[in-house]
Protein backbone atom coordinates (compact mmCIF):
# COMPACT_ATOMS: atom_id res chain seq x y z
CA UNK A 1 0.00 0.00 0.00
CA UNK A 2 1.88 3.38 -0.96
CA UNK A 3 -0.05 6.44 0.63
CA UNK A 4 -1.57 9.17 -1.46
CA UNK A 5 1.10 12.25 -2.17
CA UNK A 6 -1.11 14.83 -0.60
CA UNK A 7 -2.03 12.90 2.70
CA UNK A 8 1.46 13.06 2.74
CA UNK A 9 2.39 16.40 2.70
CA UNK A 10 -0.65 17.04 4.60
CA UNK A 11 0.72 14.94 7.56
CA UNK A 12 4.56 16.02 7.37
CA UNK A 13 4.11 18.82 9.55
CA UNK A 14 2.37 16.69 12.54
CA UNK A 15 4.89 13.84 11.83
CA UNK A 16 7.90 16.02 12.30
CA UNK A 17 6.50 17.89 15.04
CA UNK A 18 5.69 14.72 16.99
CA UNK A 19 9.20 13.27 16.27
CA UNK A 20 11.20 16.40 17.36
CA UNK A 21 8.95 16.23 20.22
CA UNK A 22 9.94 13.18 21.62
CA UNK A 23 13.99 14.53 20.72
CA UNK A 24 16.10 16.58 19.33
CA UNK A 25 17.11 14.53 15.93
CA UNK A 26 18.88 15.63 12.58
CA UNK A 27 17.07 14.70 9.46
CA UNK A 28 18.56 11.14 8.14
CA UNK A 29 17.34 10.39 11.77
CA UNK A 30 13.91 12.18 11.09
CA UNK A 31 13.27 10.19 7.84
CA UNK A 32 14.73 7.05 9.98
CA UNK A 33 12.22 7.02 12.61
CA UNK A 34 9.04 7.78 10.19
CA UNK A 35 10.20 4.73 8.39
CA UNK A 36 10.32 2.42 12.08
CA UNK A 37 6.70 4.35 12.81
CA UNK A 38 5.35 3.29 9.58
CA UNK A 39 6.54 0.29 9.05
CA UNK A 40 7.86 1.24 5.50
CA UNK A 41 4.71 2.24 4.52
CA UNK A 42 4.60 6.33 4.70
CA UNK A 43 7.46 6.60 1.96
CA UNK A 44 8.87 9.91 1.68
CA UNK A 45 11.34 10.70 -1.09
CA UNK A 46 14.37 11.65 2.19
CA UNK A 47 15.24 15.50 0.03
CA UNK A 48 11.76 16.76 0.54
CA UNK A 49 11.85 16.65 4.38
CA UNK A 50 14.25 19.36 4.49
CA UNK A 51 12.05 21.89 2.73
CA UNK A 52 9.88 20.65 5.20
CA UNK A 53 11.99 21.28 8.38
CA UNK A 54 13.19 24.76 6.63
CA UNK A 55 9.69 25.93 6.23
CA UNK A 56 8.95 24.50 10.11
CA UNK A 57 11.98 26.45 11.27
CA UNK A 58 10.89 29.92 9.71
CA UNK A 59 7.70 29.59 10.84
CA UNK A 60 9.10 29.54 15.10
CA UNK A 61 7.69 25.97 15.41
CA UNK A 62 11.15 24.20 15.60
CA UNK A 63 14.80 26.02 15.33
CA UNK A 64 18.23 24.38 14.34
CA UNK A 65 22.06 24.48 15.40
CA UNK A 66 24.78 22.87 13.91
CA UNK A 67 26.93 20.77 15.71
CA UNK A 68 29.98 18.62 15.56
CA UNK A 69 28.90 14.52 14.54
CA UNK A 70 30.47 11.62 15.87
CA UNK A 71 31.92 11.21 12.26
CA UNK A 72 33.64 15.04 12.32
CA UNK A 73 31.16 16.42 10.26
CA UNK A 74 28.51 19.16 10.83
CA UNK A 75 25.21 18.25 11.20
CA UNK A 76 22.60 20.46 11.78
CA UNK A 77 20.09 19.51 14.77
CA UNK A 78 16.74 20.56 14.85
CA UNK A 79 14.49 21.45 18.50
CA UNK A 80 11.27 21.61 19.27
CA UNK A 81 10.05 25.29 20.21
CA UNK A 82 7.28 26.22 22.48
CA UNK A 83 5.33 27.44 19.52
CA UNK A 84 5.62 23.95 18.07
CA UNK A 85 4.47 22.18 20.64
CA UNK A 86 1.40 24.61 20.96
CA UNK A 87 1.19 23.76 17.01
CA UNK A 88 1.43 20.23 17.88
CA UNK A 89 -1.27 19.84 20.34
CA UNK A 90 -3.73 21.31 17.96
CA UNK A 91 -2.79 19.12 15.01
CA UNK A 92 -3.28 16.11 17.62
CA UNK A 93 -6.58 17.36 18.15
CA UNK A 94 -7.44 17.94 14.39
CA UNK A 95 -5.85 14.14 13.76
CA UNK A 96 -7.89 13.02 16.18
CA UNK A 97 -10.97 14.00 14.98
CA UNK A 98 -10.15 13.26 11.56
CA UNK A 99 -9.56 9.86 12.83
CA UNK A 100 -12.42 9.29 14.94
CA UNK A 101 -15.11 10.97 12.07
CA UNK A 102 -12.98 7.78 9.83
CA UNK A 103 -13.62 5.68 11.98
CA UNK A 104 -16.90 5.85 13.24
CA UNK A 105 -18.39 5.19 9.39
CA UNK A 106 -16.21 1.66 8.85
CA UNK A 107 -16.38 0.44 12.24
CA UNK B 1 30.57 6.76 9.32
CA UNK B 2 34.59 7.08 9.88
CA UNK B 3 35.18 4.53 6.92
CA UNK B 4 34.04 7.30 4.05
CA UNK B 5 37.24 9.03 4.67
CA UNK B 6 39.46 6.15 4.75
CA UNK B 7 42.30 6.30 1.94
CA UNK B 8 41.80 3.61 -0.14
CA UNK B 9 40.79 3.67 -4.49
CA UNK B 10 37.43 2.70 -3.97
CA UNK B 11 36.45 5.31 -1.04
CA UNK B 12 38.21 7.69 -3.19
CA UNK B 13 35.95 7.30 -6.31
CA UNK B 14 33.24 7.64 -3.73
CA UNK B 15 34.22 10.99 -2.51
CA UNK B 16 34.29 11.97 -5.75
CA UNK B 17 31.51 10.91 -6.84
CA UNK B 18 29.47 13.11 -3.54
CA UNK B 19 32.34 15.95 -4.47
CA UNK B 20 29.96 15.85 -8.84
CA UNK B 21 26.92 15.73 -6.81
CA UNK B 22 27.24 18.74 -4.73
CA UNK B 23 29.29 20.64 -7.22
CA UNK B 24 25.92 19.95 -9.48
CA UNK B 25 23.65 20.77 -6.25
CA UNK B 26 25.41 23.89 -5.77
CA UNK B 27 24.39 25.08 -9.21
CA UNK B 28 20.71 26.26 -8.13
CA UNK B 29 20.62 30.08 -6.32
CA UNK B 30 17.79 28.19 -4.14
CA UNK B 31 20.46 25.82 -2.37
CA UNK B 32 22.80 27.46 0.12
CA UNK B 33 26.21 25.65 0.99
CA UNK B 34 24.39 25.11 3.96
CA UNK B 35 21.67 23.31 2.79
CA UNK B 36 23.85 21.53 0.52
CA UNK B 37 26.08 20.32 3.77
CA UNK B 38 22.77 19.24 5.24
CA UNK B 39 22.05 17.12 1.82
CA UNK B 40 25.69 15.96 1.85
CA UNK B 41 25.58 14.38 5.67
CA UNK B 42 22.36 13.06 4.76
CA UNK B 43 23.69 11.45 1.82
CA UNK B 44 26.75 10.02 3.65
CA UNK B 45 24.96 8.43 6.45
CA UNK B 46 22.96 6.75 3.93
CA UNK B 47 25.83 5.67 1.92
CA UNK B 48 27.06 4.73 5.41
CA UNK B 49 23.83 2.37 6.44
CA UNK B 50 23.54 0.93 2.70
CA UNK B 51 27.25 -0.30 2.87
CA UNK B 52 26.62 -1.79 6.81
CA UNK B 53 23.89 -4.18 4.72
CA UNK B 54 26.79 -5.22 2.53
CA UNK B 55 26.15 -2.93 -0.74
CA UNK B 56 29.22 -1.58 -2.57
CA UNK B 57 30.15 1.60 -2.68
CA UNK B 58 28.78 2.64 -6.10
CA UNK B 59 25.87 0.83 -5.60
CA UNK B 60 25.12 2.25 -1.97
CA UNK B 61 25.92 5.82 -3.81
CA UNK B 62 23.48 5.13 -6.81
CA UNK B 63 20.98 4.07 -4.02
CA UNK B 64 21.13 6.68 -1.71
CA UNK B 65 21.22 9.69 -4.04
CA UNK B 66 18.07 7.88 -5.42
CA UNK B 67 16.15 7.97 -2.25
CA UNK B 68 17.32 11.84 -1.96
CA UNK B 69 15.07 12.41 -4.77
CA UNK B 70 16.13 13.83 -8.51
CA UNK B 71 18.44 16.99 -7.97
CA UNK B 72 15.47 18.77 -10.31
CA UNK B 73 13.05 17.94 -8.31
CA UNK B 74 14.57 18.56 -5.38
CA UNK B 75 15.51 22.22 -5.88
CA UNK B 76 12.16 22.68 -7.16
CA UNK B 77 11.19 22.47 -3.97
CA UNK B 78 13.79 24.11 -2.34
CA UNK B 79 12.90 27.00 -4.65
CA UNK B 80 9.46 27.28 -3.43
CA UNK B 81 10.33 27.44 -0.11
CA UNK B 82 13.07 29.60 -0.46
CA UNK B 83 11.71 31.95 -3.22
CA UNK B 84 13.51 35.00 -1.43
CA UNK B 85 16.95 33.66 -2.57
CA UNK B 86 16.42 33.69 -6.19
CA UNK B 87 16.45 36.77 -5.78
CA UNK B 88 19.96 37.72 -5.02
CA UNK B 89 20.38 39.60 -2.12
CA UNK B 90 22.58 42.57 -1.73
CA UNK B 91 25.89 43.57 0.20
CA UNK B 92 24.84 42.31 3.87
CA UNK B 93 24.19 38.61 2.76
CA UNK B 94 26.30 37.94 0.03
CA UNK B 95 26.64 34.24 0.17
CA UNK B 96 29.60 33.78 1.07
CA UNK B 97 30.09 29.83 1.11
CA UNK B 98 29.48 27.97 4.41
CA UNK B 99 32.72 28.04 6.27
CA UNK B 100 32.64 32.23 5.97
CA UNK B 101 28.48 31.50 6.58
CA UNK B 102 29.94 30.29 10.10
CA UNK B 103 32.88 32.55 10.81
CA UNK B 104 32.08 35.89 9.34
CA UNK B 105 34.70 36.34 6.24
CA UNK B 106 37.30 38.76 8.06
CA UNK B 107 38.81 40.31 5.06
CA UNK B 108 35.26 41.02 3.40
CA UNK B 109 34.55 42.99 6.82
CA UNK B 110 37.79 44.89 6.12
CA UNK B 111 36.45 46.42 2.82
CA UNK B 112 33.59 47.42 4.21
CA UNK B 113 35.10 49.21 7.30
CA UNK B 114 38.04 50.61 4.84
CA UNK B 115 35.02 51.94 2.33
CA UNK B 116 33.04 53.63 5.32
CA UNK B 117 36.18 55.38 6.74
CA UNK B 118 37.16 56.51 3.62
CA UNK B 119 33.99 57.96 2.90
CA UNK B 120 34.02 59.81 6.20
CA UNK B 121 37.34 60.79 5.29
CA UNK B 122 36.66 62.52 1.97
CA UNK B 123 33.58 64.30 3.94
CA UNK B 124 35.36 65.61 6.75
CA UNK B 125 38.00 66.77 3.94
CA UNK B 126 35.69 68.69 2.35
CA UNK B 127 35.04 70.74 5.22
CA UNK B 128 37.96 71.77 6.57
CA UNK B 129 38.55 74.54 4.32
CA UNK B 130 35.53 75.75 5.90
CA UNK B 131 37.84 76.10 9.05
CA UNK B 132 39.18 78.97 7.35
CA UNK B 133 36.13 80.93 5.93
CA UNK B 134 35.93 79.09 2.57
CA UNK B 135 32.25 78.77 2.01
CA UNK B 136 30.68 76.70 -0.54
CA UNK B 137 28.28 79.86 -1.82
CA UNK B 138 29.63 83.35 -2.51
CA UNK B 139 33.24 82.36 -3.16
CA UNK B 140 35.52 85.68 -2.58
CA UNK B 141 38.95 83.30 -3.06
CA UNK B 142 38.97 82.50 -6.72
CA UNK B 143 36.28 79.76 -6.43
CA UNK B 144 37.54 77.38 -4.21
CA UNK B 145 35.58 74.64 -4.31
CA UNK B 146 35.23 74.39 -8.72
CA UNK B 147 38.69 74.62 -8.50
CA UNK B 148 39.16 71.74 -6.03
CA UNK B 149 36.76 69.57 -5.97
CA UNK B 150 38.28 66.83 -7.85
CA UNK B 151 40.45 66.50 -4.90
CA UNK B 152 37.61 65.44 -2.58
CA UNK B 153 36.06 62.56 -4.14
CA UNK B 154 38.87 60.98 -6.69
CA UNK B 155 42.23 60.81 -4.40
CA UNK B 156 39.57 59.24 -1.92
CA UNK B 157 38.49 56.58 -4.76
CA UNK B 158 41.61 55.81 -5.33
CA UNK B 159 43.17 55.75 -1.96
CA UNK B 160 40.66 52.23 -1.69
CA UNK B 161 42.07 50.96 -4.73
CA UNK B 162 45.73 51.58 -4.03
CA UNK B 163 45.40 49.63 -0.33
CA UNK B 164 42.90 46.97 -2.16
CA UNK B 165 44.27 45.65 -4.95
CA UNK B 166 46.91 46.39 -3.51
CA UNK B 167 48.85 49.24 -5.48
CA UNK B 168 52.86 48.84 -5.47
CA UNK B 169 54.48 51.58 -3.24
CA UNK B 170 56.14 53.20 -6.33
CA UNK B 171 52.44 53.73 -8.08
CA UNK B 172 51.20 54.82 -4.98
CA UNK B 173 53.98 57.67 -4.71
CA UNK B 174 53.96 58.56 -8.38
CA UNK B 175 50.07 58.55 -7.90
CA UNK B 176 50.25 61.03 -5.38
CA UNK B 177 52.78 62.67 -7.46
CA UNK B 178 49.77 62.90 -10.06
CA UNK B 179 47.54 64.31 -7.72
CA UNK B 180 49.75 66.74 -6.26
CA UNK B 181 50.94 68.24 -9.29
CA UNK B 182 47.30 68.74 -10.67
CA UNK B 183 46.01 70.49 -7.40
CA UNK B 184 49.12 72.87 -7.12
CA UNK B 185 48.37 73.72 -10.88
CA UNK B 186 44.85 74.67 -10.60
CA UNK B 187 45.19 76.63 -7.82
CA UNK B 188 47.70 78.43 -8.94
CA UNK B 189 46.74 79.45 -12.37
CA UNK B 190 45.71 82.92 -12.42
CA UNK B 191 42.27 82.42 -14.09
CA UNK B 192 40.23 85.32 -15.05
CA UNK B 193 36.97 86.64 -13.17
CA UNK B 194 34.37 89.27 -14.47
CA UNK B 195 34.37 91.97 -11.89
CA UNK B 196 31.24 90.37 -10.68
CA UNK B 197 32.85 87.82 -9.86
CA UNK B 198 31.97 85.51 -12.35
CA UNK B 199 34.69 83.03 -14.00
CA UNK B 200 35.89 82.76 -17.82
CA UNK B 201 35.45 80.09 -20.41
CA UNK B 202 39.02 78.83 -19.35
CA UNK B 203 38.44 78.12 -15.52
CA UNK B 204 35.01 76.45 -16.53
CA UNK B 205 36.88 74.00 -19.26
CA UNK B 206 39.58 73.16 -16.70
CA UNK B 207 36.76 72.41 -13.98
CA UNK B 208 35.37 70.30 -16.43
CA UNK B 209 37.92 68.70 -17.67
CA UNK B 210 40.54 68.01 -15.10
CA UNK B 211 38.30 65.20 -13.29
CA UNK B 212 37.83 63.28 -16.69
CA UNK B 213 42.17 63.69 -16.92
CA UNK B 214 42.44 62.69 -13.21
CA UNK B 215 39.95 59.97 -13.63
CA UNK B 216 42.75 57.39 -14.87
CA UNK B 217 44.95 58.46 -12.19
CA UNK B 218 41.59 56.03 -10.50
CA UNK B 219 42.10 53.53 -13.22
CA UNK B 220 45.73 53.74 -12.53
CA UNK B 221 45.09 52.33 -8.80
CA UNK B 222 41.93 50.06 -9.84
CA UNK B 223 44.24 47.80 -12.05
CA UNK B 224 46.91 47.94 -8.85
CA UNK B 225 49.37 49.86 -11.39
CA UNK B 226 49.31 47.09 -14.00
CA UNK B 227 47.64 48.22 -17.03
CA UNK B 228 49.05 45.48 -19.23
CA UNK B 229 47.19 42.48 -17.21
CA UNK B 230 44.48 40.32 -19.36
CA UNK B 231 41.50 42.50 -19.63
CA UNK B 232 42.19 44.91 -16.59
CA UNK B 233 41.41 47.95 -18.75
CA UNK B 234 38.04 46.88 -20.28
CA UNK B 235 37.09 46.25 -16.38
CA UNK B 236 37.79 49.39 -15.64
CA UNK B 237 35.48 50.30 -18.15
CA UNK B 238 32.90 48.42 -16.82
CA UNK B 239 33.37 49.58 -13.49
CA UNK B 240 33.10 53.59 -14.83
CA UNK B 241 29.80 53.07 -16.24
CA UNK B 242 28.55 50.69 -12.96
CA UNK B 243 30.00 53.33 -10.78
CA UNK B 244 27.72 56.07 -12.41
CA UNK B 245 25.10 54.18 -12.60
CA UNK B 246 25.35 53.36 -8.49
CA UNK B 247 25.74 57.27 -7.75
CA UNK B 248 23.28 58.31 -9.75
CA UNK B 249 20.99 56.03 -7.91
CA UNK B 250 22.05 56.66 -4.36
CA UNK B 251 21.75 60.64 -5.43
CA UNK B 252 18.35 59.96 -5.86
CA UNK B 253 17.77 58.90 -2.63
CA UNK B 254 19.39 61.70 -0.80
CA UNK B 255 17.78 63.84 -3.28
CA UNK B 256 14.56 62.09 -1.59
CA UNK B 257 16.07 62.08 1.80
CA UNK B 258 16.80 65.82 1.91
CA UNK B 259 13.41 66.91 0.48
CA UNK B 260 11.53 65.19 3.17
CA UNK B 261 13.79 66.77 5.81
CA UNK B 262 13.45 70.32 4.37
CA UNK B 263 9.53 69.37 4.63
CA UNK B 264 9.04 67.92 8.00
CA UNK B 265 11.62 70.49 9.51
CA UNK B 266 9.88 73.01 7.88
CA UNK B 267 6.50 71.73 9.52
CA UNK B 268 7.66 73.19 12.82
CA UNK B 269 9.50 76.66 11.49
CA UNK B 270 13.10 75.30 11.03
CA UNK B 271 14.63 76.23 7.54
CA UNK B 272 16.78 73.43 7.07
CA UNK B 273 18.57 74.74 3.67
CA UNK B 274 21.45 76.41 5.04
CA UNK B 275 22.48 73.36 6.65
CA UNK B 276 21.82 71.01 3.35
CA UNK B 277 23.50 73.40 0.99
CA UNK B 278 26.80 73.37 3.41
CA UNK B 279 26.88 69.79 5.26
CA UNK B 280 24.74 67.21 3.59
CA UNK B 281 25.09 68.06 -0.11
CA UNK B 282 28.62 68.48 -0.21
CA UNK B 283 29.31 65.84 2.81
CA UNK B 284 27.10 63.19 0.75
CA UNK B 285 28.33 64.20 -2.56
CA UNK B 286 31.67 62.79 -2.15
CA UNK B 287 31.51 60.04 0.71
CA UNK B 288 28.78 58.64 -1.53
CA UNK B 289 31.31 58.58 -4.41
CA UNK B 290 33.53 56.00 -2.28
CA UNK B 291 30.52 54.25 -0.86
CA UNK B 292 29.14 53.79 -4.58
CA UNK B 293 33.02 52.28 -5.39
CA UNK B 294 32.56 49.50 -2.99
CA UNK B 295 29.15 48.89 -3.51
CA UNK B 296 30.39 47.99 -7.51
CA UNK B 297 33.15 46.28 -6.16
CA UNK B 298 30.83 44.36 -3.74
CA UNK B 299 28.15 43.31 -5.76
CA UNK B 300 30.52 42.42 -8.93
CA UNK B 301 29.25 38.81 -8.94
CA UNK B 302 25.80 39.40 -6.95
CA UNK B 303 23.87 40.75 -9.66
CA UNK B 304 24.15 41.43 -13.63
CA UNK B 305 25.42 44.71 -14.15
CA UNK B 306 23.19 47.30 -15.58
CA UNK B 307 25.69 49.23 -17.96
CA UNK B 308 24.86 46.44 -20.67
CA UNK B 309 21.41 46.10 -19.92
CA UNK B 310 20.50 49.47 -20.17
CA UNK B 311 22.91 50.09 -23.28
CA UNK B 312 20.65 47.24 -24.84
CA UNK B 313 17.31 49.28 -24.32
CA UNK B 314 18.85 52.16 -25.71
CA UNK B 315 21.13 51.51 -28.73
CA UNK B 316 18.25 50.45 -31.29
CA UNK B 317 16.28 53.46 -29.67
CA UNK B 318 19.30 55.74 -30.82
CA UNK B 319 19.59 54.38 -33.83
CA UNK B 320 15.97 54.69 -35.01
CA UNK B 321 16.35 58.51 -33.47
CA UNK B 322 18.96 58.89 -35.61
CA UNK B 323 17.73 57.13 -38.92
CA UNK B 324 14.65 59.43 -38.74
CA UNK B 325 16.64 62.42 -38.12
CA UNK B 326 18.56 62.08 -41.70
CA UNK B 327 15.04 60.96 -43.40
CA UNK B 328 13.76 64.32 -42.05
CA UNK B 329 16.75 66.39 -43.34
CA UNK B 330 16.59 64.58 -46.50
CA UNK B 331 13.29 64.89 -47.30
CA UNK B 332 12.07 68.41 -46.35
CA UNK B 333 15.67 69.51 -46.96
CA UNK B 334 16.26 71.70 -44.07
CA UNK B 335 19.83 72.54 -43.19
CA UNK B 336 21.30 72.38 -39.34
CA UNK B 337 20.36 75.99 -37.86
CA UNK B 338 23.83 77.01 -36.59
CA UNK B 339 23.43 78.54 -32.79
CA UNK B 340 25.92 78.64 -29.80
CA UNK B 341 24.92 75.46 -28.24
CA UNK B 342 24.72 73.11 -31.63
CA UNK B 343 28.53 72.07 -31.75
CA UNK B 344 28.16 71.08 -27.73
CA UNK B 345 24.77 69.30 -28.65
CA UNK B 346 26.60 67.16 -31.16
CA UNK B 347 29.47 66.37 -28.99
CA UNK B 348 27.05 64.99 -26.29
CA UNK B 349 25.46 63.05 -29.04
CA UNK B 350 28.71 61.18 -29.58
CA UNK B 351 29.39 61.00 -26.08
CA UNK B 352 26.06 58.94 -25.86
CA UNK B 353 26.93 56.99 -28.75
CA UNK B 354 30.50 56.20 -27.92
CA UNK B 355 28.80 55.15 -24.09
CA UNK B 356 26.16 52.88 -26.24
CA UNK B 357 29.16 51.43 -28.16
CA UNK B 358 31.45 51.06 -25.54
CA UNK B 359 29.43 49.24 -23.22
CA UNK B 360 27.88 46.83 -25.14
CA UNK B 361 30.99 45.90 -26.89
CA UNK B 362 32.31 45.63 -22.30
CA UNK B 363 29.83 43.30 -21.90
CA UNK B 364 29.90 41.52 -25.08
CA UNK B 365 31.48 37.76 -25.45
CA UNK B 366 33.98 37.98 -27.69
CA UNK B 367 33.67 34.73 -29.30
CA UNK B 368 30.18 34.86 -30.14
CA UNK B 369 29.66 35.06 -33.98
CA UNK B 370 28.28 38.31 -34.76
CA UNK B 371 24.34 39.35 -34.20
CA UNK B 372 21.57 41.38 -34.54
CA UNK B 373 22.63 43.81 -31.88
CA UNK B 374 25.94 44.24 -33.80
CA UNK B 375 24.13 45.08 -36.66
CA UNK B 376 22.12 47.18 -34.89
CA UNK B 377 25.38 48.86 -33.30
CA UNK B 378 27.09 49.21 -36.62
CA UNK B 379 23.63 51.30 -37.81
CA UNK B 380 24.03 53.36 -34.74
CA UNK B 381 27.78 54.52 -34.71
CA UNK B 382 27.31 55.22 -38.83
CA UNK B 383 24.08 56.75 -38.45
CA UNK B 384 25.80 58.96 -35.74
CA UNK B 385 28.85 59.82 -38.30
CA UNK B 386 26.45 60.97 -41.27
CA UNK B 387 24.85 63.26 -38.53
CA UNK B 388 27.78 64.43 -37.16
CA UNK B 389 29.66 65.08 -40.34
CA UNK B 390 26.58 67.10 -41.29
CA UNK B 391 26.48 68.81 -38.20
CA UNK B 392 30.13 69.86 -38.42
CA UNK B 393 29.47 71.05 -42.25
CA UNK B 394 27.21 73.15 -41.07
CA UNK B 395 28.97 74.68 -38.46
CA UNK B 396 32.82 74.16 -40.19
CA UNK B 397 32.22 77.30 -42.74
CA UNK B 398 31.20 80.02 -39.91
CA UNK B 399 33.72 78.63 -37.46
CA UNK B 400 36.74 81.02 -38.63
CA UNK B 401 33.77 83.73 -38.81
CA UNK B 402 33.17 83.34 -35.34
CA UNK B 403 37.00 83.05 -34.23
CA UNK B 404 38.67 80.80 -31.89
CA UNK B 405 37.64 81.39 -28.26
CA UNK B 406 38.66 78.27 -26.17
CA UNK B 407 34.94 76.88 -25.65
CA UNK B 408 34.87 76.91 -29.71
CA UNK B 409 38.20 75.17 -30.06
CA UNK B 410 37.37 72.51 -27.03
CA UNK B 411 34.12 71.69 -28.48
CA UNK B 412 35.72 71.10 -31.73
CA UNK B 413 38.65 69.09 -30.65
CA UNK B 414 36.30 67.32 -28.34
CA UNK B 415 34.26 66.03 -31.49
CA UNK B 416 37.61 65.45 -33.71
CA UNK B 417 38.83 63.07 -30.82
CA UNK B 418 35.23 61.13 -30.99
CA UNK B 419 34.56 61.07 -34.10
CA UNK B 420 37.34 59.36 -35.01
CA UNK B 421 37.35 56.68 -32.25
CA UNK B 422 33.45 56.34 -33.70
CA UNK B 423 35.17 55.94 -37.13
CA UNK B 424 37.49 53.75 -36.41
CA UNK B 425 34.65 51.79 -34.44
CA UNK B 426 32.86 51.53 -37.43
CA UNK B 427 35.32 49.96 -39.90
CA UNK B 428 36.40 47.74 -36.97
CA UNK B 429 32.78 46.49 -36.73
CA UNK B 430 31.84 46.47 -40.65
CA UNK B 431 35.11 44.05 -40.69
CA UNK B 432 33.95 41.93 -37.55
CA UNK B 433 30.53 41.48 -39.24
CA UNK B 434 31.99 40.36 -42.23
CA UNK B 435 34.16 38.14 -40.43
CA UNK B 436 37.54 39.70 -41.11
CA UNK B 437 38.40 41.06 -38.02
CA UNK B 438 38.62 39.48 -34.37
CA UNK B 439 35.74 41.52 -32.22
CA UNK B 440 38.76 41.73 -29.17
CA UNK B 441 40.37 43.97 -32.00
CA UNK B 442 37.28 46.31 -31.18
CA UNK B 443 37.84 46.46 -27.73
CA UNK B 444 41.34 46.68 -28.25
CA UNK B 445 40.81 49.79 -29.62
CA UNK B 446 38.56 51.27 -27.22
CA UNK B 447 40.54 50.56 -24.09
CA UNK B 448 43.90 52.14 -26.58
CA UNK B 449 41.19 55.30 -26.56
CA UNK B 450 41.26 55.70 -22.61
CA UNK B 451 44.43 57.00 -23.12
CA UNK B 452 43.39 59.56 -25.82
CA UNK B 453 40.53 60.89 -23.98
CA UNK B 454 42.11 60.74 -20.92
CA UNK B 455 45.45 62.99 -22.76
CA UNK B 456 42.88 65.16 -24.51
CA UNK B 457 41.10 66.27 -21.34
CA UNK B 458 44.56 67.06 -19.79
CA UNK B 459 45.03 69.33 -22.33
CA UNK B 460 41.91 71.39 -22.21
CA UNK B 461 42.50 71.17 -18.11
CA UNK B 462 46.07 72.06 -18.18
CA UNK B 463 47.38 73.62 -21.41
CA UNK B 464 44.42 75.81 -22.72
CA UNK B 465 44.48 78.27 -19.74
CA UNK B 466 47.96 78.92 -20.73
CA UNK B 467 47.65 78.99 -24.36
CA UNK B 468 44.51 81.46 -24.14
CA UNK B 469 45.61 83.55 -21.64
CA UNK B 470 43.76 82.54 -18.43
CA UNK B 471 40.75 84.05 -20.03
Amino acid sequence: MSINKDLVAASSTALVLAILAERDSYGYAILKRVRELSGGELAWTDGMLYPVLHRLERSGLIESRWTKAESGRQRKYYRITDAGREQLADERRQWQTVDKTLGRIWS
Amino acid sequence: MDQTRTNNPATDSLEKQIEAWRAHLRKSQAITAQDAAELEDHLREQVASLRADGLSDDEAFLVAVKRLGAIDALTREFAREHSDRLWKQLVLSGDRGFEAAQSPDAAWTRKMWVALGLAVAAAVAIKIPSLFGITFDAEPAGAFYPRNISFFALPFIAAYFAWERPLPLRGRLSLAAVFAAAAVLVNAYPFAFSPKGEPGHTFILTMLHLPIALWIGVGFAYVGGRWRGSDRRMDFIRFTGELFIYYVLIALGGGVLMAMSVGIFEAIGIKMEPYIQNWIVPCGAVGASVIATWLVEAKQSVIENMAPVLTRIFAPLFALLLIAFIVTMATTGRAIDVKREVLILFDLLLVVVFGLLLYSASARDSIAPPGLMDWIQLTLVGTALVVDVLALWAIGSRIFEFGFTPNRVAALGENIVLLVNLGGSAVLYAGFIRGRVAFSRLCDWQKFYLYVLAAWAAVVAVIFPVVFGFA
